[in-house]
């Protein structure tokens, strides 16, 4: 049974650092009371952006190019909604619209519409010495691809700084009362933009994880939903950084072991496997909903 | 004749939004050591100048000096940086978060708990209040908070103190303790600016008074050298100050109230009880009736549970237990008149077709609504540039006036051939009054003494108890979920207000 | 009291004024906006390297250059399109942002397929009861989203695009499994039969009397809308929910769901025509998309469904030229989702400015506010 586990967990972990990534940023850009659901795009302009970045530098071109995917996405959600005042939703399902035609035009006109698979450096693994040799869970935590440690770090250093600096308590305040963080010096308008950008970086990098760290091509529409479902993490998560990375840790284990029900041989049709992480998100976001408390400006309109 | 600058001095002040100028030239100075008083009406310029002089709102022209030096404020923070504290008309703290955050908000660098509470006890030391560093404002009381508001200026250092009507909330005695504590604030050798609509409290605790016109100063000087019917006439002008005195002396006189049986009763309820949106219990055990041809007045601070009363009277909320008999059809006129009473956006026709529109069938008659927002416009003396235009662009004295149209008469269906309305035979209104202009208000308070002369039952909430005086027949005091009937004298529903008879 | 379910309140920007200067600009849009689209278009090839004159004569060929491509290759792209469209536009103006149409569509589709097949003889009966079908399995797929935001206050947004993506998993199983065509060879239904088909008319390519059903509901719908108390009902929720519960006395849950289900029952009947009238056949890629380009349809229309059929027709045209586009001068087909989706961003951020011009701030509260946040 202990052989199970180590792959399972690895699993786990592999399925769940992008999500992770995503969610982190949306996190970011929820607290200061704004919605993008353009994460979806950002994710799917960071796997682009990766390809493209790799094509022109190696791994750490590609990451380059992943962050600057979302960037860019991030850029034109901040600039309609802050500047121009557009609708929140909209804009964000208009972005990710936009990406996967922009992807899809850009992959097509560069690479051909056959759809040829294309190979992109991947990054492997590296072990961390001596955590890796942790019996059962050291080669399934520790064995992973460096963007993957960047993930354990990142969770407990935003829940760090949110709780303990002022900035983060500025950037609490404007997502539960933009009047009183106006009122009281802070640049209400500076920082959702910061934390839209720094959204759209981290959605980004998940979608360069994808590309670098898991497949090593680029598919149109390889995104395949993960924005969104990083968008329900941080529901489940309650709009907090640890449960955020517990929530996603918790989608990782769901497709894991749906893998492992494969495996066994359950004669459930396939397209169940594949639905599974819709699914999934729904009755996450069915339990969830209720008992979390949303920031109190959320998606109030600007 | 001292030669200190003035603490805080704005010279030549302009300001425009869009057609209206709303600051015409504005000089004001504040000296050390004084409490300013700031008069006007509602819409005379006394919020927006004090925002210039917060960096909330950029002057077109003008100039402002602190201690006699130029001072660049373009925002909040240089405000604050500069010794500006700023208490507001609705209160700018994070409801979810502590005494101590809230007071700490706006720093840099990291946060230090201890650090924190031990500042929000030297606050509390050095002004008297009693502030708990761990309480999440939300639990706090209308009163509290507005303290925790006004350290949250001291904690800043705040020298030159400005408060946008701040008694406007508060219980009579309580009111009185504020204005003491400002008082004491002055004399240590800081300043105050108190925004004010209420003569009478610009001449008890001011040392300096200010009367803002249309965004004009008209009056200027020691609060000792002139009289509240010199300030009313600058306030309104001569006619106007005129007419308000002679309604404020056609005051009932006080006594008690005639509770002459159930017979009459249009509305009725018997200990009900209501809850929040949250689940909380605001109502907790109110019994009332309300007969046709009166007016109830229900006084209280906010909070004392009267926004959930009032909803459940009228049928926008259920109640938990208890019971309630209530006509079919109530108007009801809430305070935040562009959150639940209007659709911005759309024509006055689509605003008035809104009413009842729940239980409305089949067809909408348009041409039978338009017909019937022509006929309350002409009737209710709405201004509007033309019908067709949106609700947006009518001043918030006709926005009201179409909002009391609309809820006190009953929209001619296909049975009826009179246009004209049928009056509504309940009505119940929160705040009627609040932002609106003296002649603007004036006639809101005629529409509902004419209705009550007409047979309505009208039941009215106030957090301005002069008005509730001037309106109702009877009163009842809302406290902590309760009613209780009182005479209508000033002080005795004072004291039971804050619970202290 | 309604408990705000939905966490998202919808912004204001649908103002409607009844001015003519609004009724001017109606006109003269649909000629400017068609000449801003070609514009961008052509910029986009010039940056692309494409030959932009190849490519724009192949979009004109392939929408509307022949009467074949007119009525074979747009009208028959338009009727899902205005369908949806009108779908998206009653769900938006009750302020439930359904994104949902897509899987609303296959279920549409699913339906009618599974009524088409087991009653083949039966004539128009069965094609009616089939259409029927088609929207009641819609109006479900719908629901589902529905009940998820009464009950458990989640977000529609995401939960009907979850949704999108279990339908499109859901038709691969049933077009692989229960509903596969006999001999098991392709991932498809059994063909329908004849009789039970949306008739071809005569002389016009491959148009079919859907065109028909979809102008009818389409005109219905926008009477509906402006006409009915609960056409008004929806309208005042969607601009303001608390104003509408407070001021109207309605019952926003119930309007709200209405307009949900409604709208997914539209978009079904869309899936339900493309089976019976194009594809006769249930197959996977049913949809091109359908869903998604109608929210632009909505948009740009304004919401309203009669103003949506001269925009569903626009896209059904840019979706045909495209696909010509591709075969003829190499342009990748995805150039016009990327031309959707700025004319969405450009139609919300037209909307937000012109909304902000005219309530110009009136006090100096508001002002600030507006500068800071």
């Amino acid at each position: 049974m202990t052989d199970a586990i180590t792959p399972f967990l690895a699993a786990t972990i592999r399925t769940a650092t992008p999500l992770a990534l995503a969610a982190l940023g949306e996190l970011l850009v929820e607290r200061t009371g704004l919605i993008n659901i353009g994460l979806e795009g950002a994710v799917l302009a960071g796997a682009f952006g990766a390809l493209a970045g790799a094509s022109l530098g190696g791994v750490a071109g590609g990451y380059a190019g992943a962050m600057v995917g979302g960037l860019l996405v991030a850029a034109l959600f901040a600039l309609c909604v802050l500047v121009l005042r557009a609708d929140q939703i909209i804009t964000g399902m208009a972005l990710t619209l936009l990406a996967v035609g922009a992807t899809g035009t850009m992959y097509r006109a560069v690479y051909g519409t056959a759809g040829a698979a294309l190979h992109a450096p991947t990054s492997g693994p590296w072990a961390i010495p001596g955590l890796a040799s942790i019996p059962v869970v050291g080669e399934a935590l520790f064995d992973q691809p460096i963007v993957t440690y960047i993930t354990y770090l990142l969770a407990p250093a935003l829940a760090w700084w949110l709780a303990r600096t002022h900035g983060g308590l500025a950037l609490r305040a404007i997502g539960e009362r933009p009047d009183a963080a106006v009122a009281a010096g802070i640049a209400v308008r500076k920082v959702r933009a910061l934390a839209i950008l720094a959204g759209g970086l981290l959605g980004g990098l998940a979608g360069g994880t994808l590309v670098l760290a898991q497949a090593g091509t680029f598919v149109e529409n390889m995104s395949a939903g993960r924005g969104f479902i990083a968008l329900a993490i941080v529901v489940l998560g309650r709009w907090r950084p640890l449960g955020v990375a517990l929530g996603a840790l918790l989608f990782g284990a769901a497709s894991a072991l749906q893998f492992a029900f494969q495996a066994m041989g359950w004669a459930a049709p396939y397209q169940l496997f594949l639905a599974a992480p819709y699914l999934l998100t729904l009755a996450a976001l069915a339990g969830a909903m209720g008992r979390a408390r949303a920031p109190a400006a959320l998606g109030r309109p600007i | 004749m001292t030669l200190t600058p003035p603490a805080l001095a704005l010279e030549g002040i302009s300001k425009r939004f869009g057609p209206v100028a709303a600051l015409d030239a504005v000089s004001l100075r504040v000296e050390p050591g004084q409490v300013h008083a700031l008069l006007g009406e509602n819409g005379a310029g006394k919020t927006t100048l004090m925002h210039v002089a917060f960096g909330m709102v950029a002057p077109d022209a003008g100039t402002i000096r602190v201690h006699g030096n130029r001072a660049h404020i373009g925002a909040p923070s240089d405000a604050i940086a500069a010794g500006v504290g700023m208490v507001h008309q609705h209160f700018t703290l994070v409801p979810a978060m502590t005494v101590a955050e809230n007071l700490v908000l706006g720093g840099r660098g990291l946060l230090h708990r201890d650090a924190m509470s031990a500042r929000v006890s030297n606050i509390a030391r050095a002004t008297g209040f009693a502030l708990d560093p761990n309480a999440t404002v939300e639990t706090l009381s209308v009163g509290a908070q507005q303290r925790v508001e006004i350290a949250k200026a001291l904690a800043r250092e705040a020298r030159i103190l400005i408060l946008d009507e701040p008694t406007a909330v508060l219980a009579p005695a309580e009111a009185e303790d504020l204005l003491q504590w400002l008082r004491g604030f002055a004399r240590a050798g800081n300043s105050v600016v108190l925004i004010t609509h209420k003569l009478n409290e610009a001449l008890a605790v001011a040392d300096t008074v200010t009367v803002l016109r249309q965004g004009r100063v008209v009056h200027s000087g020691a609060a000792a050298a002139t009289t509240a019917r010199e300030l009313a006439v600058a306030m309104i002008g001569e006619e106007s100050a005129t007419l308000a005195a002679q309604q404020m002396d056609s005051l009932p006189p006080g006594g008690q109230s005639h509770d002459s049986g159930p017979e009459n009763a249009v509305l009725a309820a018997q200990r009900i009880v209501v809850r929040d949106l949250v689940g909380r219990i605001r109502v907790r055990d109110a019994s009332l009736t309300v007969r046709a041809g009166e007016i109830v007045g229900i006084a209280g601070v906010e909070g004392a549970g009267q926004r959930e009363l009032l909803r459940a009277l009228a049928g926008r909320c259920e109640i938990a237990s208890g019971s309630l008999q209530r006509p079919p059809h109530i108007g009801f006129v809430p305070e935040d008149r562009h959150h639940d009473a209007v659709l911005l956006d759309r024509s006055l026709t689509d605003n008035v077709a809104l009413r009842d529109a729940g239980s409305r069938r089949g067809r909408m008659p348009w041409q039978m609504f338009r017909a019937h927002t022509r006929a309350l416009v002409h009737d209710f003396d709405v201004r509007v540039p033309s019908l067709g235009t949106t609700m947006r662009t009518l001043s918030g004295g006709n926005q009201q006036k179409l909002v009391l149209a609309r809820e006190m008469t009953e929209p001619a269906d296909a049975r009826s051939t009179d246009l004209a309305h049928a009056a509504a035979k309940t009505l119940i209104v929160e705040n009627p009054t609040r932002g609106l202009d003296v002649r603007a208000s004036a006639d809101v308070h005629a529409r509902l003494r004419a209705a009550r002369d007409h047979g309505a039952a009208v039941v009215i909430y106030s957090t301005d108890l002069d008005e509730v005086l001037a309106l109702a027949t009877r009163i009842l005091v809302m406290r902590d979920g309760t009613l209780s009937e009182v005479p209508i004298d000033r002080d005795a529903v004072g004291r039971v207000m804050l619970g202290t008879v | 009291m309604p408990s705000g379910a939905s966490c998202l309140a919808r912004s204001d920007v649908w103002a409607s004024t009844e001015t003519r200067a609004r009724a001017a600009r109606a006109v003269l849009f649909p000629a400017g906006g068609v000449a801003a689209i070609v514009a961008s278009i052509a910029l986009l090839l010039m940056v692309g390297g494409y030959d932009v004159p190849r490519a724009l004569a192949a979009l004109w060929t392939g929408s509307v250059g022949s009467w074949y491509a007119l009525t074979s290759a747009t009208l028959v792209r338009a009727i899902p399109l205005m369908l949806t469209g009108c779908a998206i536009a009653i769900a938006f103006r009750a302020g439930v942002f359904n994104i949902g149409a897509e899987g609303q569509l296959l279920a549409g589709g699913a339906g009618a397929t599974a009524i088409a097949l087991t009653m083949p003889g039966a004539g128009t009966g069965a094609l009616i009861l089939a259409l029927a079908a088609g929207a009641l399995a819609g109006a479900g797929w719908a629901a589902i989203a529905a009940v998820l935001r009464e009950k458990f206050g989640v977000l529609e947004v995401i939960s009907t695009i979850m949704l999108n993506f279990i339908a499109l998993y859901a038709v691969s199983f049933l077009v692989r499994g229960p509903l596969q065509e006999p001999t098991h060879a392709y991932p498809q239904s059994s063909t329908i039969a004849e009789g039970v088909r949306l008739a071809r008319i005569p002389g016009a390519g491959r148009l079919h009397a859907g065109i028909a059903i979809a102008l009818i509901v389409v005109l219905v719908a926008g009477w509906a809308l402006r006409h009915t108390a609960s056409g008004f009902r929806m309208m005042a929720v969607g601009e303001s929910p608390s104003a509408a519960a407070s001021a109207g006395l309605i019952d926003v849950r119930r309007v709200t769901t209405l307009a949900f289900v409604a709208s997914g029952a539209l978009a079904g009947l869309a899936g339900a025509i493309e089976v019976l009238g194009v594809t006769y056949a249930l197959y996977e890629d049913l949809s091109p998309g359908y869903g998604y380009t109608a929210i632009a349809v909505a948009l740009l229309a304004g919401l309203d469904p009669w103003r949506g059929v001269v925009t569903a027709s626009l896209f059904a045209a840019l979706e045909a030229g495209a696909g010509a586009m591709q075969r003829d001068a190499g342009v990748p087909s995805t150039l016009v989702a990327v031309i959707e989706a700025l004319l969405i961003l450009a139609v919300v951020a037209a909307q937000a400015v012109r909304v902000r011009r005219a309530g110009v701030s009136s006090d100096s509260a508001a002002s600030a506010r507006e500068h800071a946040v």
